[in-house]
This record gives structure tokens, sequence and C-alpha cells, in this order.
């Protein structure tokens, strides 16, 4: 017996040391890269800034299982919120500005195979990396969080219960998903971020589930995105295979060194153009870019605040985020085949979507047109070496397009939900909406590129560098550049088209469709009682639900934000706040690396002498005399005027065909010159017919083909099946009379005689 | 016991009938007796447990019959586990004894409810499930 008794307990203890000797080796292996990247005791306080909403997540759900029907959870989500953009900005202000920081909480995937050598170890952290690019991306992500939340919990007060919960709920999971996305220090956390924010979207997108547009819209961005993020996941593991590595430090080190893993020569690699190429579909896909952006139109089915922070301000920037963060890898192709595709993506996509919001009529729908022709700016801005552009786009884009979402927002919560910009005039007469129309006029003028707003400085910083980079470095850049430019006067012309229709000019309005909305507090104090409605049969006794403290709050804020971000062009050392950050990231790089690598293909290395590092600065351009030009004139100095009289040019068209002269929310001016431009018109404002396409080339095929396969499963597949059912069942049914007869002796002696057949049969085959 | 027992094991002829690991370690116990004669006794007992579930019709004798089938299938692994060196055998055949119980006592009620239903222990006025 002490023999057996003592081989388990040697067992049992050789078991346990098995276990614990990785674990120990792990805990080592943590301590030694927490130590070797100088994690200071910041880095708990950098930790908590994504679990703080993580937390909140779980906190509303709890609130959830005890049927909270107070303002609670959009509180408690506000508070960590605000919390989390507390450390953001302590983090940022003990950042020494140029050394990434890097906090590695826990080992997450640790693989090794094969001999564990290149290529054959995959280390990936749940670990965060702080430089520049992240930090600019955190402050403005948690920052119109907290706001938005704010906003939310006013704009989403009808629903006060399990809605707001499911709200909540979901949208601390998207700041979580979106933190992990920028912070993450390798691929794979980008990743678990990427389809994070994915799936918190989809779960927004469809908040209003009984609506079917609402949840096939949310179907609609999910399908659409998966298809990008195909691409994302293929890019990473081609990353992995070619640079042995998805840490960031790791991989930019050994780009940095111009060679794979193996060794091999990167110039000569495919995968050189191959990654690049497939990271940017993934981006495209969540940028709502080229042949994807079918998806983030249909978004605006969501709630408003929905629409601000995710498909406006935030998640639909991630692809520029992975762009910028992967800058070291697009440029080591001397050819920039994936940056020139970016240029034309970013600018075909920009104007495309601008044609279409000029003839919508739904203002919500207007601005996410407008949002997908705004990151197509962004890309625009990367493609042609304009990072510091093209990133402080997207911060000054996160102000001024929440700031014009939450106005449209407030506007559909005072209106019973309508959003149809022939059936509201004038708000600025109506009572309780001036603060709503001044973020709305502040937002437009950024968005029109008005001189002096931030939106102005952030788009000449992408347009003038179109022309610095010259079309041999990037293909066809300059002219590219011209289609932008025509962008922006499309631009500046729509969006004055919804502010002059909707918030100035005689007063008339329609309430929309949900009234059930408006019913308990219809008699509130402060409701409009005297605006001049018209005809419609609600209009008797419906009046205008103003907002209240929230959403007033949380409109001057970004509006001032708005104006604000302005001012972070001037400061600086490297043209402007952005540029200081994206000098201390990975989206920095030294042009005369690629002037070397293009003068070595292309011969025009002193072209791309005034790239990125000088992106927008009119007054470097000064000494950077040998860089491209618009019409013999140097675009980092005029660049400023051509933009502005552009700018000016398609307000003053909306002001012609919107407002001047106008004295009903009819536009009669506009309306004959639509009806001059037929068809083309009409083909813009059912969107080119792009969806129906889609549907198509798509949809259709696949809904027959699948329709064939299931009639195919039925008839055939399944006749199989049921025939080899079918034997024992019709041959059972008919010697079921002969058989069946209740008596025990009878089928005691059936089962005796079945199992003497089978030992007969098995003793035959035996022997 | 149990390591001369296994060190015995490597001795054992593979192929024979006759036991001889156990006569030398029951050597009074086991020595006429081959696992032919407990097989024969096993199989006799099976036989006469189905012949009379088969023919009788009174269920207490059919519930005896059973039984008895299950005696000898019982014996007919304690007789292999046996032969075998093994424990197997008889471990599971203390299990069966336990659930043979526990199941003679509810089948033994079930006859009781039956006789109690129809005054009789025939087996054949129970045929209402047809089928």
């Amino acid at each position: 017996m002490t023999g057996i008794t003592g081989t388990i307990l040697e067992t049992v203890l050789t078991t346990a040391f098995a276990v614990a000797d990785p674990a120990a080796e792990a805990a080592g292996h943590a301590g030694a890269h927490g130590g070797g990247h100088g994690a200071t005791s910041g880095g708990a306080l950098m930790a908590l800034i994504p679990l703080l909403p993580l937390f909140g997540a779980v906190l509303v759900g709890v609130f959830a299982c005890f049927n909270e029907k107070s303002k609670l959870p959009a509180y408690a989500t506000v508070g960590l919120l605000a919390v989390a953009f507390v450390l953001t900005l302590i983090t940022y202000l003990g950042w020494n500005g140029h050394d990434p920081i890097q906090v590695r909480l826990w080992d997450w995937i640790g693989l090794e195979w094969g001999s564990g050598g290149v290529g054959q170890t995959l280390d990936a952290g749940f670990a965060f990396y702080f430089d520049g690019l992240s930090l600019l991306w955190m402050l403005f992500v948690t920052g119109l969080a907290t706001l938005i939340g704010l906003y939310a919990s006013e704009y989403m007060e009808h629903d006060a219960g399990l809605g707001y919960c499911r709200f909540f709920g979901a949208f601390n999971l998207f700041v979580f998903s979106m933190s992990c996305l920028v912070m993450g220090d390798n691929l794979l956390m980008l990743f678990l971020g990427w389809e994070g924010v994915g799936l918190c979207s989809y779960l927004l997108i469809g908040y209003y589930y009984k609506k079917k547009a609402a949840v096939d819209a949310g179907m609609k961005a999910f399908v659409v995105n998966r298809i990008g993020d195909l691409g994302l996941l293929i890019g990473t593991l081609l990353t992995f295979t070619t640079f042995g590595s998805l840490e960031f430090t790791e991989l930019f080190a050994t780009i940095g060194h111009g060679s794979t893993a193996s060794g091999a020569p990167l110039d000569a690699t495919w995968q050189v153009w191959a990654i690049p190429l497939l990271l940017m579909m993934g981006a495209f896909g969540k940028s709502a870019q080229l042949f994807f952006y079918v998806w983030l139109p249909d978004a605006m089915e969501g709630p408003t605040p929905v629409s601000a922070l995710i498909h406006a301000a935030t998640m639909v920037t991630a692809g520029v985020y992975l762009v910028a963060r992967m800058m070291p890898l697009f440029v080591a192709d001397t050819q920039l085949i994936a940056l020139s595709v970016v240029t034309w993506g970013g600018a075909i996509t920009a104007f495309w979507a601008a044609t279409i919001a000029m003839a919508q009529y739904d203002i919500k729908r207007i601005m996410g047109y407008s949002t997908i022709s705004q990151l197509g700016y962004m890309f625009f801005g990367l493609g042609v070496l304009a990072t510091t552009g093209g990133v402080f786009h997207v911060f000054t884009h996160a102000f001024f397009k929440a700031t014009l979402f939450l106005s449209c927002g407030a506007v559909m919560h005072g209106f019973a939900g309508q959003l149809d910009l022939r059936k509201l005039s004038g708000l600025w007469k109506v009572p309780g909406f001036k603060i709503v129309v001044i973020a709305m006029l502040i937002g437009c003028l950024n968005l029109a590129g008005f001189p002096f707003t931030a939106g102005y400085f952030s788009k000449d910083m992408i347009l003038a560098e179109a022309w610095v980079t010259s079309d041999s470095t990037i293909w066809g850049s300059s002219w590219a550049g011209w289609l932008m430019l025509l962008t922006a006067g499309l631009t500046a012309y729509y969006t004055f088209r919804v502010f002059f229709r909707v918030f100035v000019g005689p007063v008339e309005y329609h309430p929309g469709d949900d009234l059930h909305d408006h019913a308990d507090d219809a008699h509130g104090e402060d409701h409009a009682h005297d605006a001049g409605q018209h005809g419609d049969h609600h209009a008797d006794h419906f009046h205008p639900h103003a907002p209240k403290w929230a959403i007033n709050l949380v409109l001057v804020a970004l509006a001032g934000g708005s104006v604000l971000a302005a001012g972070l062009y001037f400061v600086g050392d490297h043209h402007g706040w952005a540029g200081d950050m994206v000098h201390a990231s990975s989206a920095h790089f030294d042009p005369a690396h690629i002037g070397d690598h293009s003068a070595a293909v292309a011969g025009v290395g002193d072209a791309v002498a005034g790239g990125e590092s000088h992106a927008g600065d009119a007054h470097a351009g000064d000494t950077h005399a040998a860089h491209g030009t618009i019409l013999g004139l140097d675009p980092h100095k005029y660049m400023y005027y051509i933009s502005a009289i552009v700018g000016f040019v398609g307000i003053g068209v909306a002001f012609v065909l919107h407002f001047a002269g106008r004295t009903e929310a009819a536009t009669s001016r506009a309306d004959s010159l639509a009806r001059a431009m037929e068809p083309v018109h009409t083909w813009a404002e059912r969107k080119w017919y792009v969806d129906e396409f889609y549907h198509f080339i798509i949809v259709t095929p696949l809904k027959v083909i699948s329709h064939l396969f299931h009639w195919f499963d039925k008839l055939v597949i399944d006749g199989i099946v049921e025939l080899f059912g079918g034997v024992p069942k019709a041959s059972s049914e008919s010697l079921s009379p002969a058989t069946q007869t209740g008596v025990l002796h009878d089928y005691a002696l059936r089962m005796v005689a079945g199992v003497a057949v089978v030992l007969v049969v098995v003793a035959i085959v035996l022997y | 016991m149990i390591d001369t027992v296994l060190s015995g094991m490597s001795s054992l002829p593979s192929m024979t009938l006759v036991p001889s690991l156990a006569q030398t370690a029951f050597p009074d116990a086991m020595a006429s007796s081959t696992l032919n004669h407990y097989l024969f006794v096993s199989a006799v007992m099976f036989a006469l447990g189905l012949i009379g579930f088969v023919t009788r019709r009174n269920l207490i004798i059919m519930f005896l019959c059973t039984e008895l089938m299950f005696q000898a299938a019982g014996l007919a692994m304690i007789a292999f586990g046996r032969y075998h060196m093994n424990f197997d055998g008889q471990t599971f055949v203390i299990f069966v004894l336990t659930i043979a119980a526990a199941e003679a006592a509810m089948a033994l009620a079930l006859v009781v409810l039956l006789f109690r239903k129809r005054e009789s222990l025939d087996a054949n006025l129970w045929a209402e499930l047809k089928g």
C-alpha cells in the first residue's frame, strides 16, 4: 500500500512543479518587460484609463439587474469617464514629450513553437503604449466621451430604465474598447479594441431594436466591417510572419533596419507593399472609405449621441489611427504604393460623399456623409505625407463634428424626431434654441473651413501638402489636391445649406413621428407657445421641447472646444501642438529617408524635402524652396487664401440659393435649380444608387445562390437521409400489427431470438 | 500480500485455463476448480433464468428469474476477474449486488401494486401498451 501512496504523492508533486515552473517564468518575464521598458509608478494610473469604463460597463449592468429607473447609470458613467479623462490629462502632463511610455499589465498571449527562434515566438502582452499619437487620441476620446455621456443623460431620458442601462453599458464598453485600440502596445491589442468598438457600434446602432431600419443598419455596419477586418487580420498575420513580432517597438525597430526578421532586404519583398495595403483595407472598412462607406450613413439610425461619439468623433477615426501608427511600414516601401492608394481612396471618397451630402434632406444623414468626406480628407492627408495635418484634422473634426451632431440631436429631441430640412426653418427665433443655433453655427464654420477656425487650419495643412509632395512621390497627388479643393467648396455649400434652411430664415416647423416621447412633458414651462406652425394636424398642440441644462452645457463646452482647438495650431515646436504629438510618435518619419529611397527609385529625392515635418507651416516654407507649387505659388503660403476663397464661394452659393429673400421653409430658387439639373439631382439624392448597385451585384446573387443551395439541401441531401430513415420506418409500420401485442412474453421471446441470431452470426463470422 | 500477487503475475502462463498462480496463492480453495467450472455453472444459471422468465407467467417467479440471470453474470465476472488476477470483476459485482438490492425492493413494490389492481399475478393480464 505504501508504494502506491508514495507514487501518487510523487505524481501530484511533480505535476505541481510542472505547473509552477512556467508560472514563475512568466512572472519573471513580465517583471523583466515592465522593468525593461521603464514602467513608472504612474503605470497603475494609466492602466486605470481603460479599466474605469470597463468597470462602468459592469456597474451599469448591476444597475440593470436592480432595474434602476433613475438617471444614476448616466451619472455613474459620466463620473467614471471624467476620472478617466483626468487620468489621461495627468499622464499627458507627466509625459516627457518624446519617449514612449509602456505599461505591461499581464501576459496575454505567449506562444512558442519549433525551436523558438525568430518568427517562432509570439508574445503579446496586455500592455499599453503611450506616445504622442495615443495620447492625442486618448485625450479627445475620453474628453468627448465624458461630454457626450452627459448629453446622452438628457437625450436618452425617455428611455430611463433598462434601455438607459443598455445604452450606457454599451457606451462604457465602447470607451474601454477604444482605449484598448488606441493604447494597445501590439497589433493584437489593437485588434481586440478594433473588434470591440465594432461590436459596440453594432449594439448601439441597433439600439432601437423594434425599428427594422435600425436593426438592418446595425447588421450592415457589422457585415461591411467584417470585410475590412479580414484585411486587417491578414495584414496582422503577414506582419508577424514578415517581421517576427507584433509589438510596436520591436516592429518599428525591425522596419527601421530596412530588413525583415530573417534579414532579407525589405525593398525586395512583396510584403512591403502588401501589408500596408491590407492594413489600409481594414482602415477603410472601419473609417467608411471607398467601397466600404455604405454602412456609415445607415448607422445614423442609432441614437444621436452615438452618432456623435462613435460614428463621427472617435471610432471611425480608428482607421486613420491605424495608418498613422503603422506609418513606418507605409513609408518603408520606396514606391509608396499603399500611400498612393490611401491618397486617392481618401480623395475620391471625400468628393463622392460630398456630392451625395449636397442632395440629402435628412440633416443627420448630411452630417453622416460629411463625416465620410472629412475622413477622406484625413486619409488624403496621411497619403500625401501630411501626417500632422491628417492627425490634427482628426482632432479638430472630433470637436466640430460632435458639436454638429449634438446640435442636430437637440433639434431632433426638440421636434419629435424631425430631421427633414424641408420641414424645419428659422430655429433661431424658436425660444430656447439660441444655444443650439450658435453651436451649430460654430460647427458649420469649422466644417466649411471658414478662416481662422480650427477646421480651416487643419484642412489647410492637408491641402497644401498635396502640392508640396510631388506627383512622382505620391501618384498624382496634385490632381487629387484639386479634387480636394473642389470638395472643400462643396463642403462649404452643403454645410451652410443646412444652416441657412434650418436655423435661420422664417419660422416654420412640423414635428416628427416621435410624438409619444413628448407626451409627458408637453406642457412644461420652457416650451414655445407662439411659433408660426403650419397646417400639420399635429401642429395645433405641438410645442418644441427646448433642450435643458445638460444638452446646453455640453453644446457650449464642445463649441468652445471647437473654437479653442484653432489655438493649438499656434503652439508647439513642430507646426502646432498636433505636430509635436506626431513628432513624438511612430507616425513621425524622416522625410529625407523617403527622399533617399525615392531618389534611388524615381529620382525625385528633393521633391519631398518639404514632407511631413513641414506640413502646413507657411513660414517653414521659406527655407525649403525646393518643393512643389500650386500654379507657380508656394502652397505653404498661398493655400490659406485659396482655401478661404473656396470656402467663401461655397457659403455664398448656399446663401444665394437657400437664404437670400426666402420667406417660407421651401426654397424655390434651390428647387428650380435642382429641377434644372435633373436627373443628376435625383441621382445624387438617391446616393448615386450605390446601395442598389451593391444589392444587385452582391446581395441578389448571394440570395439566389442561397436559395439554390437551400433547395438542393431540401431535395437531395434531406431526400437521401430520409430514404435511409424511411426504410425501417415503413417496414416497422407494416409489421407492427403482428408483433406489437403488448404481451410481455412475446417481447421477451423475440428479444431472446434476436440475441440468438446475433450470436449465431458472430459465431459464424469468427469461426 | 498484494506485492506477492503482483510479483507472481509475470510467471502466469498466458493461454492456460489452469490458474497456476491462484494455486500458489490459495493452494486449498482453488485446487480442483478451473475457470471452465465456474463459467459452466454461470451458463446453466443464466439459461435457467432465461427459460423461467420466458415460460412462467407469475410476476414474482419472473422477477426471481431475472435475479438468477443477474447472479449468473456476476459469477462469470468474478471467475474471470480471479482468473486474470484483476479485481475489477469483484468490484463490479459488489456494485451490481447493491443496485440489485435496491432494484429488488422497487420491483417487489411494483408487483404488489400490480397485484392490487388485478388481484392476480398473471403477467398476461397486462397487455395494454401496444406499439
